[in-house]
């Protein structure tokens, strides 16, 4: 059963009519993990907005459990569980009190629906008594989600809760998503995180508010249509530039410690290319086949 | 109904946890009432006069002896010439002079008449003129008293009489209205605020998306200042008793009501501001900006409002503290009932009703 549905869902802002989201269409299968992956001001929270029906678009159509986003905005929002981007509980308030409040506020108790936080909430229960605007950014996350899971939403809609939050945290978040997917949760989650990606059942690669792509993670890897290497070399800048200037080269750029780029010749060796980047003076020369990640993709995708 | 009372709980939060709040909730009204009542009264006590006796008889000493008796004067006895006078009054410390002419007893004996000489010190038109009125009612009263022993009365005076204030006492104009400016800037800057704030902070964002109704949201952020204004009424209250000696004629129950009925007016006002804006300031802004002036001048608390161009007054009539002015004034001061004011009291609630209702109207259920 599809618990989300987005058909050709447009917004725009101001008078200038600046396109924030630009005929998204999607769908969400009920206990998927989906992600919204992008950079900052692809459209995620727009969409997430809509969804959450905070805000109207204006064209398209979409439903969360069956629900109109606009006809049934109140079935939503008493359903649904929505974590914005920005940390946004009580500052003043405990940890205890903030999760008390919004447990009431959706009318039910923290003892009921405690299985569904255990594991988060165990990490941050020695500190219950903090006020939430002195926590870390790690454990205003956590709360964050134990607030936004307190009522057993249907869904679950997470705008980048990752950002700003440190690996290890990030990798613990993660983590604690995977568990409540086996709750049969459904959960949207959107990052500008390219490496998160393949932590989700599926994904949409989604830029300028426009959805380049949407397929598992596997397949939208091995969708990648060309032959993919690695290059590093101890001058990294005279080293981009080069291959900018070599012909047999389609597209190059920066990944890390390498260089990735993709040869308009699949089956060519990489000896000519080799030699010409000695020719130029760099030393250190490493050139390898690179295994592709969603970032290519992408980027990819992009061009 | 546990929903609102968990809302409630929360703004409790809010408001005890934030000093900055504290202060402007409490220490306003009580610094309000108490510079109003104490240093800016326009009573003048224990003022400084001089006195040059050129009669240096019974009558003049007699008059003297009531003058210095009284609790606003203070006597400094001196033989003095006129123009020293003057170079007194520079130095700035003696409020007037009284003189007596050298036979200020015969005058009064013979002629039926006689004169003192009133200066005072006019750079101060307030002072000067409570002055010359607390010495001559003095006078008058010694003539008065004069006059009862004799068939034949030395002058006729015209009587003066102070209606609800016979001492001029400061305090009785000001509570009432101080009470009024308090308990509206206090309820409207808190309200104001309040949802404002939850705008900002982002929060407003989750409550949206949670089955909580907006006139929900509107009485819980209401119902705590509510409370903490009616503590700030009954402080206001007791120290005006105790400290400005100032009694409530009236039904202290009336007098109650009516306050609560008031502070729902300025909340709905404040909750209303903070609909309509979208930053923290700019609702400070509007309520600090936007009520003061209008109370201090159209309550009739500073400028008696009868005096203003016939406009201005029909402007006074939207001032909500215009309405609560003129009711605590008569409650506390003229001990009037509700049988008497029940005009006011149907203007303040319409008001109530219609700011709740459009802000109601314009609470936006999205975030655009």
């Amino acid at each position: 059963m599809e618990a989300v549905v987005v058909k050709n869902l447009t917004k725009t802002y101001g008078k200038e009519k600046a396109v924030a989201v630009d005929d998204v269409s999607f769908s969400v299968d009920q206990g998927e993990l989906f992600g919204l992956i992008g950079p900052d001001g692809a459209g995620k929270t727009s969409i997430f907005r809509i969804l959450t029906t905070l805000l109207l678009p204006d064209g398209g159509a979409a439903s969360v459990d069956g629900h109109d986003i606009v006809k049934d905005f109140r079935q939503i929002r008493s359903s649904v569980g929505y974590m914005p981007g920005k940390f946004s509980l009580y500052q003043d308030l405990t940890i205890e009190e903030n999760l008390q409040f919004f447990a009431t506020v959706f009318g039910t108790t923290i003892e009921e629906n405690y299985h569904l936080i255990k594991d988060i909430y165990v990490q941050i229960e020695p500190f219950k008594t903090r006020r939430a605007g002195k926590l870390s950014g790690g454990m205003k996350q956590k709360l964050a989600l134990c607030c936004a899971l307190i009522h057993k939403p249907t869904t679950l809609f997470l705008d980048e809760p990752t950002t700003g939050v440190d690996p290890v945290s990030r990798k613990e978040f993660w983590e604690m998503l995977r568990r409540l997917k086996a709750q049969n949760i459904t959960i949207l989650v959107s990052t500008p995180y390219m490496d998160e990606a393949s932590l989700c059942d599926r994904i949409a690669l989604i830029q300028g508010g426009k959805i380049l792509s949407i397929d598992t993670p596997q397949n939208i890897v091995s969708a990648y249509p060309d032959r993919l290497l690695a290059i590093k070399a101890n001058e990294m800048y005279q080293l981009l530039k080069a291959l900018e200037g070599y012909p047999e080269i389609l597209n190059s750029y920066a990944f890390g410690e390498y260089a990735h780029a993709t040869l308009r010749d699949a089956h060519a060796s990489t000896d000519a290319l080799q030699a010409y980047l000695r020719e130029r003076g760099l030393t250190g020369v490493e050139v390898k086949e690179a295994e592709v990640t969603i970032e290519d993709s992408f980027i990819k995708l992009l061009h | 109904m546990k929903q609102f009372l968990a809302f409630v709980r929360k703004e409790f939060y809010h408001v005890l946890r934030d000093r900055r709040t504290l202060l402007i909730l409490f220490g306003m009204p009580i610094a309000q009432i108490l510079i109003f009542g104490f240093a800016l009264t326009n009573e003048v006590k224990d003022s400084e006069i001089l006195v040059v006796d050129y009669a240096k008889d019974n009558a003049s000493q007699e008059l003297l002896t009531k003058i210095g008796s009284s609790r606003y004067f203070n006597i400094r006895q001196a033989a003095l010439s006129h123009k020293e006078i003057l170079k007194t009054f520079q130095k700035g410390k003696i409020k007037a002079v009284v003189v007596f002419p050298a036979n200020f007893n015969e005058d009064l004996l013979h002629h039926n008449k006689a004169q003192v000489q009133i200066i005072t010190d006019a750079s101060d038109v307030n002072t000067a003129n409570m002055v010359t009125n607390y010495l001559s009612s003095i006078i008058m009263d010694y003539q008065n008293q004069v006059n009862q022993n004799l068939e034949i009365p030395y002058r006729i005076t015209p009587e003066v009489r102070m209606l609800y204030n016979p001492q001029l006492k400061g305090a009785h104009g000001f509570v009432p209205g101080v009470m009024a400016l308090v308990l509206l800037l206090v309820s409207v800057m808190m309200t104001a605020i309040s949802i404002v704030r939850e705008k900002e902070t982002g929060t407003m964002e989750i409550l949206l998306v949670s089955p909580f109704k907006p006139v929900l949201v509107i009485f819980a952020k209401a119902f705590p200042y509510l409370a903490l204004s009616l503590v700030n009424v009954t402080a206001i209250l007791l120290l005006s008793v105790f400290v400005l000696d100032l009694p409530v004629k009236g039904s202290v129950a009336l007098l109650f009501a009516e306050s609560t009925l008031f502070i729902i007016t300025c909340l709905a006002l404040g909750i209303f501001i903070s609909i309509k804006t979208s930053s923290q300031q700019i609702a400070m802004l509007i309520s600090l900006m936007g009520m003061l002036l209008p109370t201090m001048m159209f309550s009739g608390f500073l400028f008696p409002i009868e005096n203003m161009p016939l406009p201005l007054q029909v402007i006074s009539n939207i001032v909500p503290s215009k309405w609560f002015y003129i009711i605590v004034k008569s409650i506390m001061i003229k001990g009037l009932g509700l049988g008497a004011l029940w005009k006011e009291t149907l203007i303040l609630f319409g008001m109530t009703v219609f700011l709740l209702l459009v802000s109601l109207k314009s609470f936006k259920i999205r975030l655009q």
